[in-house]
């Protein structure tokens, strides 16, 4: 389990997160939605180190990751996954170079162990075959299936997804859902997802947690989403005339 | 503004030679960065080498027009100008455009894409990874470079002098020959071994602290090569006051 305790980060004047706490499940696939400038990427990466916030704390597992400096946080490091928004491949790597990076690493295993790793981790995101690709020859839905496998490949406890759908059609979108969903759910992984796409949220928010300017302004599932009385929230669900559509019918 | 940035710059070195994860990977990564930078840069210092010899050559012949002055003279003049500052200042400067701006541009890029905040996330020396490498490639390629440098431009001194009449291969091998202080050696590896340092690090630090889009990575490596420039230039005066 991952708690995040009363994060506060600010960049100069602006601040950005105001005391924002939340607990994500393992097993479980926690949403961060909120309009642009919200913060919930900030959140993330103030989750993953990648920012120190100003005060609060991050807690793996009851470890407090903040108070760690940069050697002792490598542990926690290899529990956990990241898919970024464009991917983050290697560009210099093949596919197989890409998910094997991690593995030469931080493991002692054989290269034919290694390659078994590669093989099943690339069937369970149905890229099987495609090692020999570069990024460059891959299509955006199969380079986040290969940022999912890279990202699975160390078997994480945590798992992160910073906008998995952006720039996606929406069928790819729905497959990258799913595939989260999904491994989140086999390998009880604790999971959390930046998104502000209303597909995921309707498809895959088992538990969502939504920021308006810096704060927790709501939490709840999908379920319940389009029943509540909050302003904001209603504002950011029903931007779409789809969304206000599909639940008027 | 200029002491935060050298502030910056001293704490990524910091981090550069902080505890490799995996030797080995590294190991990997030197030999590749050795034939990017060694070979890929052999090329163009050979062409420019040889002109510089042939160059200073001719124009040594034209300035000495005094019959009081032998011609012999030419070969150690262009010995000791290749060697002092011509191969060391000169090739360095070419290398900062041709192996600075490609190092500023490649990591801004894995910057701007992300991959930096990937290595990050799976527990890796990110400064070390990526710079480390580039960097002892630089520092063993770059003074072995020069040494090329210093052969193909006494060279070029030798068949432009021949070709032009300005001197006779006899005069420019005796003038070669004639008072060589070896220490002029040590200071164009010197050198080379600073520059090379500069060349890399300057570059890396241009290119690990760009943020932004396309628009910023072109702005991080056109930084790189200035700043390099100037540099080399300012340590190429230090270390001669120091050494000579």
């Amino acid at each position: 389990m991952i708690e995040v305790k009363d994060i506060y980060k600010s960049f100069g004047e602006n601040q950005v997160l105001k005391g924002i706490s939340a607990e994500f499940k393992p097993g479980v696939t926690t949403l961060i939605i909120g309009g642009s400038g919200s913060g919930k990427t900030t959140l993330m990466k103030n989750m993953v180190g990648l920012h120190e916030p100003d005060s609060g704390k991050v807690l793996y597992d009851g470890r407090d990751f903040t108070s760690m400096n940069t050697h002792e946080r490598i542990p926690i490091r290899k529990e956990i996954g990241m898919l970024f928004q464009g991917s983050a491949l290697f560009d210099s790597m093949t596919v197989e170079k890409n998910i094997r990076f991690p593995l030469d690493m931080f493991t002692e295993q054989s290269k034919a162990e290694k390659l078994d790793r590669i093989n099943f981790v690339l069937e369970r995101v149905n890229l099987a075959g495609k090692n020999k690709l570069y990024p460059t020859e891959l299509s955006g839905g199969m380079k986040k299936r290969v940022g999912i496998a890279r990202a699975i490949a160390m078997n994480p406890k945590y798992l992160f997804c910073d906008e998995p759908n952006s720039g996606l059609d929406p069928k790819s979108s729905i497959m990258i859902d799913e595939l989260i969903k999904e491994i989140t759910e086999e390998y009880n992984i604790t999971t959390a997802v930046v998104t502000h796409d209303m597909n995921s949220v309707m498809g895959i928010g088992d538990h969502i947690i939504f920021l308006h300017q810096g704060k927790k302004w709501w939490e709840g599932s999908n379920k319940e989403i389009t029943s509540t009385d909050n302003q904001e929230l209603n504002d950011f669900v029903f931007a779409t005339k789809l969304m206000e559509t599909l639940l008027k019918k | 503004m200029i002491f935060y940035h050298f502030g910056k710059y001293i704490l990524l070195l910091k981090a550069i030679f902080r505890k490799p994860e995996k030797l080995s990977i590294y190991k990997n990564e030197i030999f590749k960065e050795m034939v990017d930078i060694g070979l890929g840069s052999l090329g163009i210092i050979s062409i420019i080498s040889v002109f510089i010899g042939a160059v200073t050559t001719v124009q040594t012949a034209f300035q000495l027009t005094s019959d009081l002055i032998p011609k012999s003279i030419i070969g150690g003049i262009t010995r000791d100008s290749t060697i002092l500052e011509l191969s060391p200042t000169v090739c360095s400067l070419v290398l900062a455009g041709k192996i600075g701006s490609s190092i500023a541009s490649q990591i801004g890029t894995m910057r701007v894409t992300e991959q930096i905040d990937a290595l990050e996330i799976m527990g890796i020396n990110a400064p070390g990874f990526l710079i480390l490498p580039k960097l002892l490639a630089g520092v063993i390629m770059i003074p072995m470079l020069v040494i090329v440098a210093i052969f193909l431009s006494i060279s070029g001194g030798y068949l432009a002098g021949s070709a032009s009449g300005a001197v006779t291969a006899a005069e420019f091998i005796q003038g070669l020959t004639t008072d060589f202080i070896p220490f002029t050696v040590v200071v164009a590896m010197v050198k080379a071994f600073v520059f090379a340092f500069i060349i890399t690090t300057v570059s890396a630090y241009q290119g690990y602290y760009t943020s932004g889009g396309a628009l910023e990575v072109g702005q991080a490596s056109t930084k790189a090569v200035v700043i390099s420039c100037i540099a080399i230039l300012v340590s190429d005066y230090i270390i001669a006051q120091l050494l000579l």
